[in-house]
């Protein structure tokens, strides 16, 4: 036993172990998250079933099976055993999602598995999306135009008849939105613009007779345009109302849903491998690329993906000057005495703050003084409302950099030390100064050293949630920091945040079930985010280090 | 005992201790050196000849790396580095307060004991200097780097590659690229510290033959720690033992008749 221990096998064992665990933990880790969250988006099929109740009826209902577990008896009441009859130790129950929202008290419902005395998933059963109250479930019977069946399930081109239809409202509805999100927005902006000017020649004292008349002028002009646009939306809009269809729900009553909301028709149960394969790859591209509805617990996820990755961008741009410029201190110029060590001891701890501690530093530095002192400088028209004295993007980044400036001044630190004495030598003895080495050679040479503190601060800003809540991030944001009007950027704008949409939908939702999957598959899609980035940076950092692979003798 | 380059023996012999100031590139004044508290050069006085190889000779540690590092002021670079007495060059002292390191220091060019290029082209590493000094004129820096690289005796070998990396290049060209790159800026002086130390023997040959034709043009000085390298390059040798300088004399009356037991010893190889 002595002898193996000096042989130095069990360290082997010991390193390689605690490799394996770490490897195990991490793709456990995302195989769970990517298999939870993708497995969201594959179409499950439609059940209708039957179950017994306790009053001797049987209650009918349509959905999909959300969720299963497993559950000790005598976690239930007494009278719903004695009901089914149940002799085992435990029971499976199922959470289905059974949609139609105007009709139950809620979408979600448990179902003891040993209550269902029928479970068919017949053909033909439809899930609508809706863009309110969610999905509906049912077997569509007939297409109605302006009242009147154009198009019945008996016919032979039902469902040609209907997605053409179906595709009509959703065309028309995107129109609207582009009129909305465009050309009105746009003029609202340009409204609320005039409204400051105004303010600010009040201020100025130079609102003259001539200026009102002036912007009276221009704020008709965008009036009588508005008219037009307004008029336009209306008409889309009615015209999206013509249709609708008659849906038999679960209780077998046909109920009539609206075209206009109908966002797409889908029949799981009629779907082979590759037609459920085609719908999961949509879904997943509607999730990323679509607006969220419903609080967050319907829709895509697209404006909190830009705002992260907007937000890590300004980041990335504030953050590597100053770190690089800061380690360029401390390593060149600096004398090597006890204050520098003392600052570089300082700059490494600061890695170690909490990152709420940033946030309220941040709202109460960057927010209040730096953002209120810029409103009263710069626009005194738009107070009381602040502009940048509120919490915004610019502001979120601004406090994540200095959370992560410790991290790129360390390691650019550590680049520079890298870099052998006999270029800085062969640089001076050219006659270059020190500033001109270090801008011609040093710095160059560090770059793939700056870009693997740059990878790190990516890593740790675009997971960090806990500040950005006091100096930017919302639920939901009307607007991305980013459009088409002047001055286009908006850094002053509050953002989304995919991290942020994970505590809001998993924890502030009002039905935390039917969330669980969302948080999943928006997680999963925050860790693609991050890898994504990071490979960016790494694929920039390899090119440099092989641009700069040096003197390696 | 060691052959002397007949090239240089056949040269005029100069009267080293009362050279005329016109064939004087350097005029060194009881220059002591400290690191911190220890001295490392203790009251060297030596006049350098113009257009000349001079060798600095020694067993390692004696001070002849860092006299040649005095020359360029690159000591300026070690903190705990104090420097008294003067260097003079065309009658100024080099460490006058108001003297411009970095045009001095385009005047002393110098070589290193390792190839240094920059990781660039090849053609960026021998218009570094030029661009430094602001040049941008395409042909100007063109006809520099083909000058440059047939004075150090490279263009041959790399003038359809000019773009490419300076790594890819072998470690002697590295050192030739190095030379070119500091003959571009047309230096008086140029300083060479053991710059054949780590290169093969035939890379050495080249290097050795070049540093003989580079004299026309500048003036050379170079250390080694090989006797049988500075008694083929230069023309007069100087020999230091501990920081001190024990003698300087022309390279054949060194190598043939030296004056001082220290250097006999060293040179018959007793020590060092």
């Amino acid at each position: 036993m002595k002898k193996w221990f000096r042989t130095g096998k069990p360290w082997i064992w010991l390193t390689a172990g605690s490799v394996s665990i770490s490897l195990i933990a991490v793709i456990g880790l995302v195989i769970m998250i990517g298999w939870r969250g993708l497995s969201f988006f594959w179409p499950s099929a439609i059940h209708e079933m039957d179950i017994k109740q306790a009053d001797g009826s049987t209650k009918h209902i349509i959905g999909e099976v959300y969720d299963s577990e497993v559950v000790p008896t005598t976690r239930l009441p007494q009278s719903m055993v004695d009901l089914a009859d149940i002799e085992s130790e435990t029971v499976t129950r199922y959470l289905m999602k059974i949609g139609n929202r105007e009709y139950v008290p809620l979408d979600f419902t448990w179902v003891l598995e040993s209550l269902v005395t029928k479970d068919t998933t017949p053909k033909n059963m439809a899930v609508i999306e809706r863009s309110k109250d969610g999905n509906f479930y049912g077997r569509i019977t007939a297409v109605t135009e302006n009242g009147e069946v154009v198009a019945k399930q008996s016919d032979e081109d039902f469902r040609k008849v209907m997605f053409e239809r179906v595709e009509r409202a959703v065309e028309l509805n995107m129109q609207a939105m582009g009129l909305q999100e465009g050309e009105i927005s746009s003029i609202n902006y340009q409204l609320n613009e005039l409204s400051l000017e105004r303010r600010r020649l009040e201020l100025q004292d130079e609102l003259t007779e001539q200026a009102i008349a002036d912007l009276q002028a221009q704020r008709e002009q965008l009036n009588a345009d508005y008219q037009v646009y307004e008029k336009e939306l209306f008409d889309l809009r009615e015209q999206a109302q013509r249709d609708a269809l008659i849906v038999k729900d679960f209780r077998g009553e046909d109920v009539k849903v609206p075209m206009y909301r109908v966002l797409d028709v889908n029949f799981p149960n009629d779907m082979g491998f590759f037609a459920k394969l085609g719908h999961f790859f949509q879904q997943i591209g509607k999730f990323v690329s679509d607006d969220p509805r419903e609080a967050n617990t319907e829709g895509g996820v697209f404006p909190a993906i830009f705002g992260t990755v907007f937000m890590v961008l300004l980041m990335s741009i504030i953050v590597t000057p100053f770190g690089v410029v800061a380690a360029v201190y401390l390593h060149e110029y600096a004398g090597k005495n006890p204050v520098t060590k003392l600052i570089r001891i300082a700059v490494i701890n600061l890695a170690g703050v909490p990152s709420i501690v940033y946030g309220v530093f941040g709202l109460g530095f960057f927010v209040y003084m730096v953002g209120g002192s810029l409103d009263q400088i710069f626009y005194p028209e738009a107070l009381p409302n602040p502009t940048f004295g509120t919490p915004g993007v610019l502001w979120s980044a601004v406090t994540l950099a200095i959370l992560t400036l410790p991290v790129v001044i360390v390691s650019t630190e550590e680049g520079l030390s890298r870099i052998p004495p006999s270029l800085r030598e062969g640089s001076l003895s050219l006659g270059a100064t020190k500033w001109e080495t270090i801008w011609r050679i040093i710095l160059p040479m560090a770059s793939p050293a700056i870009m693997t503190g740059l990878i790190l601060a990516v890593a740790r800003a675009a997971g960090e949630v806990a500040p950005l809540m006091l100096v930017g991030v919302v639920k939901s944001a009307p607007m991305l920091p980013v459009d088409g009007n002047f001055p286009y950027l908006h850094l002053d704008r509050k953002f989304m945040h995919l991290g942020f949409h994970i505590y809001d939908v998993g924890f502030q939702s009002p039905n935390v079930e039917a969330a669980r999957p969302l948080v999943y598959a928006t997680s999963f899609l925050l860790i693609t985010v991050i890898v994504g980035l990071n490979l960016t940076a790494i694929g920039v950092r390899n090119h440099l280090r092989e641009k700069y692979r040096s003197l390696e003798h | 005992m060691i052959s002397v380059n007949p090239s240089t023996s056949n040269m005029e012999k100069l009267d080293l201790h009362n050279l005329p100031a016109e064939q004087t590139a350097l005029d060194i004044k009881n220059l002591d050196l400290y690191y911190g508290e220890d001295q490392a050069l203790h009251d060297i006085s030596m006049r350098i000849p113009k257009n000349r190889v001079t060798a600095f000779i020694g067993p390692s540690g004696c001070g002849k790396s860092t006299l040649l590092r005095c020359i360029n002021r690159m000591n300026d670079l070690v903190e705990i580095c104090r420097i008294e007495g003067e260097i003079e060059m065309h009658g100024q002292n080099i460490y006058d307060k108001n003297v411009d390191v970095a045009a001095l220091r385009r005047r002393v060019g110098m070589v290193f004991q390792r190839p240094n290029p920059f990781p660039k082209s090849i053609y960026e590493n021998v218009v570094y200097g030029l661009r430094l000094q602001g040049v941008k004129d395409k042909r100007v820096l063109d006809e520099a780097v083909e000058t440059s690289l047939r004075g150090a005796a490279l263009w041959d070998e790399v003038k359809d590659r000019l773009n490419a990396s300076a790594f890819s290049l072998s470690g002697g060209q590295q050192q030739r690229l190095v030379i070119a790159r500091s003959i571009a800026i047309e230096p008086e002086i140029l300083l060479l510290d053991e710059p054949t130390s780590a290169l093969d023997p035939i890379s050495t040959l080249t290097i050795e033959e070049l540093i003989t034709e580079l004299k026309e043009k500048f003036t050379v000085v170079i250390v080694t720690h090989n006797m049988q390298q500075a008694a083929r390059v230069s023309d007069q040798t100087a020999f230091l033992y501990m920081g001190k300088m024990i003698e300087y004399a022309d390279t054949d009356t060194l190598f043939t008749t030296p004056s001082e037991k220290q250097t006999e010893d060293y040179i018959t190889g007793r020590y060092g």
